[in-house]
């Protein structure tokens, strides 16, 4: 049953990817690009729960963890830069 | 007591947090998060003005229950409505007026509102009275407003706010 | 049973981030696009990572938790995302299907 289920998983996923890349390259304007970044650390971190699953290693945990922390805060700082112009004040 | 330990509900969160990074239960882990739960609060007290204190611990129960209940409807929601497409929606700013003052309750509303039925906070005004919310879709933003207000903001008033008017 | 179980689980995290990113990529202006991915692909997310609490509990022994951390994380972390971007996009005006609200004038923008 997880033989089948897994492949279909990582093609929706992969569909997902594509699709925030999209809206990555096509904007059209800098919030939707950040969006689209936001949410392709999501996705990564969905793919890399999907491989560990997959593989059986809980290796890729300690990676999911820190792509959630980084992502949300890449994120944070880009708004705040739309917002004032400026990161560090 | 008050003194040596200044906010017990951050030192419990901090040693539970601690215990499920290691991913395991043992005397020692649990000693070494009891510690750092202990001494984070100290370096950190300039962030913690205030004791955050839970008047209902049985209203709090139910809030999280009804907002565990809405996380999974609104995302089958907005699912729904991304499925259906683009032409049908009719997205609407409606702006929230606050019956809360504290800014905990405030952006646990915030936060709230974006997680449940296609509802994402955008703006706090500066004087935090107002809330400005964007709908996915809505026909009646009257009923939506009234929705937010009895279904999230009464219990939130009531665990944080009641009694220090 | 229980692999019947797991396979739901990520069969529905799969198609929540896939419809998440689908509504990012379809949705026609930024203030509805926004809520595809706070809402569906969290919710994605979080199925995913229930999933492989529930695999590494039964393979290995002793229960495995710390996928709830991922899970807690994320859901405080995407409306905070969430509510910065629409607060950037309204101050930088952005194009809206909805009419926008009024200036704020009385906050400097990003204040609080």
């Amino acid at each position: 049953m997880l033989d089948t289920v897994i492949p279909i998983a990582y093609t929706l996923v992969a569909l997902a990817f594509l699709m925030s890349f999209w809206r990555l390259i096509a904007g059209p304007d800098a919030p939707d690009r950040i969006l689209a970044l936001d949410t392709l650390y999501v996705n990564t971190i969905a793919f890399l729960v999907l491989l560990g699953i997959h593989l059986g290693s809980a290796i890729y945990f300690e990676a999911a963890l820190l792509i959630a922390m980084m992502g949300f805060v890449g994120t944070v700082a880009l708004a705040k830069y739309l917002l004032r112009g400026d990161i560090i004040e | 007591m008050r003194r040596w330990l200044p906010h017990p509900l951050l030192t419990a969160a901090l040693t539970l947090l601690w215990l499920l990074l290691v991913n395991a239960l043992s005397a020692g882990a649990l000693v070494l998060g009891a510690l750092l739960g202990w001494l984070i609060p100290f370096a950190t007290s300039r962030f913690w003005p205030e004791r955050i204190r839970i008047r209902h611990p049985g209203v709090l129960a139910r809030f999280l229950g009804v907002f565990a209940v809405d996380i999974v409807r609104g995302s089958f929601h907005v699912a729904w409505l991304i499925l259906k497409g683009p032409a049908r929606l009719r997205p609407t700013f409606v702006e929230v007026p606050l019956a809360l003052t504290t800014d905990l309750a405030i952006s646990l509303l915030a936060n709230t509102i974006s997680l449940t039925p296609g509802t994402v906070s955008a703006r706090l005004s500066a004087d935090k009275r107002t809330l400005v919310v964007h709908t996915l879709d809505t026909s009646d933003a009257a009923a939506l407003v009234a929705e937010i207000k009895q279904r999230y903001e009464a219990p939130l008033k009531q665990i944080f706010e009641e009694g220090d008017a | 049973m229980t692999e019947i179980l797991l396979s739901l689980f990520i069969l529905s995290g799969a198609i929540f981030t896939f419809v998440g990113s689908l509504g990012l990529a379809r949705l026609r202006d930024f203030y509805t696009r926004l809520h595809g991915p706070t809402k569906a692909t969290t919710l994605g997310v979080g199925s995913l990572l229930i999933a492989s609490a529930v695999h590494f509990s039964l393979r290995d022994e002793g229960v495995s938790l710390h996928e709830v951390l991922v899970t807690l994380f994320l859901f405080m972390t995407a409306p905070v995302s969430a509510h910065l971007l629409a607060k950037a996009a309204l101050h930088l005006k952005v194009k809206s299907l909805a009419p926008t609200p009024a200036d704020d004038r009385s906050t400097p923008p990003g204040a609080a």
